[in-house]
């Protein structure tokens, strides 16, 4: 075929069109959330005081770094998909979660002291959220995956390591419903390594995955 | 772009005519400086081409077209390369100072050929139909018994599997 035939071709192709990233993620995130939920109401379940309303403050604390991150670095995974590159200020975006993570460890830190630190950091349920967060974000990765394959990556690991901590984010909100772990400390630790280790996932599932 | 988006067949079809000439100079250029045959060029023009193609509705049209497209050129051409093993980086720039070249395409019928015999026969038929003997999608839907519509989704699924099978293409 030469040139201006292909030309020709894809022309004539114009009419037709392949749903949009952001339409592809409306519709395939949702339902990764549904599998994730479901996986965990069926096999960690909510806390048994999260009615309490301290408990609650808490709650939406960890939500807000957790929640935080799932959206910046989803943002920062579509314009990866969409443009090719991070886009304006990457970094920013990045730094939210964390940022919010320190102003809140700092924030305990000066209303209960450094006495115990380490004993909050390490708390009682670490290993166990080590394996819980990265399950419960599989489904959203997964998602995430095949609304990016769609896309136009041009640097599929760096892609395959947001997303994977968009996912992390997901994963760690519904985590942080059961979880009875409370302190900063304890998130930054834990989640942290958690986001480490289903992002590494992701570029390396990146690379492979997301060529195209 | 943004006219041909808006579903501008004309438009769009001397857009990527022009985009053809000025990815042929550059990518003529670039396989020249790092040793690679020039035959090789036009089978990359080809592939970018595809891929813009069909990329085009994730481009943001907020943004400049042009490093949009040097993007997938760029990327095109440093996969086609890794296949091809020559394995040095490239780097492309601005395509907008580029003149499309005036030898015109070359006759050369090249790799897409070879894939498209892939394809199932009835996708091949669609394709060769629209492409080399420009034929509308209802006259090749009168032909092989099909709507309209339906060869337009053929069409454009041959398309996508054109692309895929030019990643996986070993030569």
């Amino acid at each position: 075929m030469r040139t201006d035939e292909l030309v020709r071709l894809l022309a004539r192709d114009l009419a037709v069109r392949d749903a949009s990233i952001n339409a592809g993620v409306a519709r395939s995130l949702p339902w990764a959330m549904v599998v994730t939920g479901l996986v965990f109401v069926l096999t960690l379940g909510l806390r048994a005081d999260i009615a309490d309303r301290p408990v609650m403050a808490v709650v939406a604390m960890k939500l807000v770094v957790t929640c935080s991150l799932a959206a910046t670095s989803l943002f920062l995974a579509l314009r990866l998909a969409r443009s090719m590159d991070f886009g304006p200020r990457p970094g920013v975006w990045l730094a939210v979660a964390p940022l919010l993570l320190t102003v809140l460890v700092g924030g305990e830190l000066a209303h209960a002291g450094i006495a115990g630190w380490s004993d909050r950091m390490v708390g009682a349920n670490g290993w166990f959220c080590l394996g819980a967060v990265p399950l419960l974000s599989l489904p959203p990765l997964a998602a995430l995956f095949r609304v990016l394959r769609s896309g136009a990556v041009t640097r599929p690991m760096l892609a395959g390591f947001v997303a994977g901590l968009a996912a992390t984010g997901i994963g760690a909100s519904i985590y942080a419903l059961h979880c009875t772990d409370d302190s900063p400390l304890f998130l930054a630790l834990w989640y942290g390594i958690a986001a480490l280790i289903v992002s590494a996932g992701g570029a390396i599932a990146g690379r492979a995955l997301l060529r195209w | 772009m943004r006219a041909a988006l808006a579903g501008d067949e004309t438009v769009y079809r001397a857009l990527l005519s022009d985009l053809a000439g000025a990815l042929r100079v550059r990518i003529t250029a670039t396989l020249r400086r790092f040793g690679g045959r020039s035959a090789d060029a036009e089978d990359i023009v080809q592939e970018t081409l595809l891929a813009v193609h069909l990329k085009r509705q994730h481009w943001d049209s907020e943004r400049p077209f042009g490093p949009w497209v040097n993007a997938i050129a760029r990327y095109k051409m440093i996969d086609a390369m890794r296949r091809h093993g020559y394995g040095a980086p490239v780097d492309i720039d601005d395509l907008a100072d580029i003149m499309p070249d005036p030898a015109g395409p070359s006759e050369d019928r090249g790799d897409a050929e070879r894939l498209l015999r892939r394809l199932d026969p009835r996708a091949q038929r669609i394709v060769r139909a629209v492409a080399i003997e420009e034929r509308t999608a209802a006259e090749v839907g009168a032909e092989l018994d099909m709507t309209e519509g339906a060869v337009r989704v053929a069409l454009h699924r041959a398309l996508k599997a054109l692309a895929v099978l030019y990643r996986k293409d070993e030569p």
